[in-house]
């Protein structure tokens, strides 16, 4: 039996092309961006709390590798990524519970965002540096 | 009562029935890390890193390894429910989306044993 069942097109929403760029939209796919490096970023921390486990010569080796200059690039990156995650969480997390969701309230959280991420990125930086320098 | 039609329904179209409770881990996991993450963070950036017996000695104590052992829970669920939803919006193959979901669900499982191991093994030792 060949019963032909109805083929209609599943409902589309407009794609993204239909709207002009604004800063936002990058905001918004940066968090799941940043967010998948979060994700790294555990795997790394794990990594971390394994090499502590297994004992000194472990964990200086861990330490070694952490302290290579390309090593100190992807913590600074990573470090901007994740306070970024951060930030734009809790204004997610506002709009959750309904507001700010306003166009120009979008953009001022937005933009209040990224100044809060810049900011705790080279306080988390240069504490992170001092944390690291000190040599047992 | 269920408005969908037997034929929906064997078709496999409409909810899966567990996008709210997704949807609310997501967020309630995200309250909890906002103090989790911001007190590891602090802690480790206030202390001498390069040093085993200072790291070891901090993440020994008990309360200490309870947040950590809370915060690679956390931080492994909520991202888990991250990652899945980015494959399922990004992968389109069903073979592939499946797969990605497995992997991804296995390395988060494997990745937050081996940190609570880890955890135990310091504050037990």
């Amino acid at each position: 039996m060949n019963s032909p069942r109805p083929v209609s097109p599943r409902p589309l929403s407009p794609h993204l092309g239909v709207y002009k760029f604004m800063y936002t939209m990058s905001l918004s796919i940066m968090h799941r961006i940043t967010g998948l490096a979060a994700a790294v970023g555990f795997l790394a921390l794990v990594w971390w709390l394994m090499a502590l486990a297994t004992g000194p010569d472990a964990y200086a080796r861990a330490m070694a590798c952490l302290g290579t200059p390309l090593a100190k690039l992807l913590l600074i990156g990573f470090t901007f990524s994740f306070v970024y995650h951060f930030c734009n969480g809790i204004r997610h997390l506002v709009w959750d519970t309904g507001h700010g969701l306003e166009r120009a309230q979008a953009r001022r959280s937005g933009a209040v965002v990224i100044a809060a991420a810049l900011l705790l990125t080279v306080l988390v930086v240069w504490l992170g540096c001092r944390a690291m320098a000190v040599t047992p | 009562m269920s408005l969908r039609t037997p034929l929906g329904r064997v078709l496999g179209k409409g909810s899966a029935g567990d996008g709210v409770g997704h949807w609310w881990v997501q967020r309630v996991t995200a309250v909890a890390l906002l103090p989790l993450t911001a007190w590891f963070a602090s802690s480790l950036l206030g202390k001498q890193l390069q040093s085993y017996e200072v790291m070891r000695g901090w993440l020994a104590q008990s309360w200490v390894a309870v947040f950590a052992a809370l915060l690679v829970i956390t931080i492994a669920w909520h991202s888990k429910l991250g990652v899945q939803v980015v494959i399922e919006d990004y992968v389109h193959g069903k073979g592939g989306k499946t797969a990605l979901l497995l992997l991804s669900t296995f390395v988060h499982v494997a990745a937050a044993a081996a940190g609570l191991f880890a955890i135990l093994r310091l504050a037990l030792a």
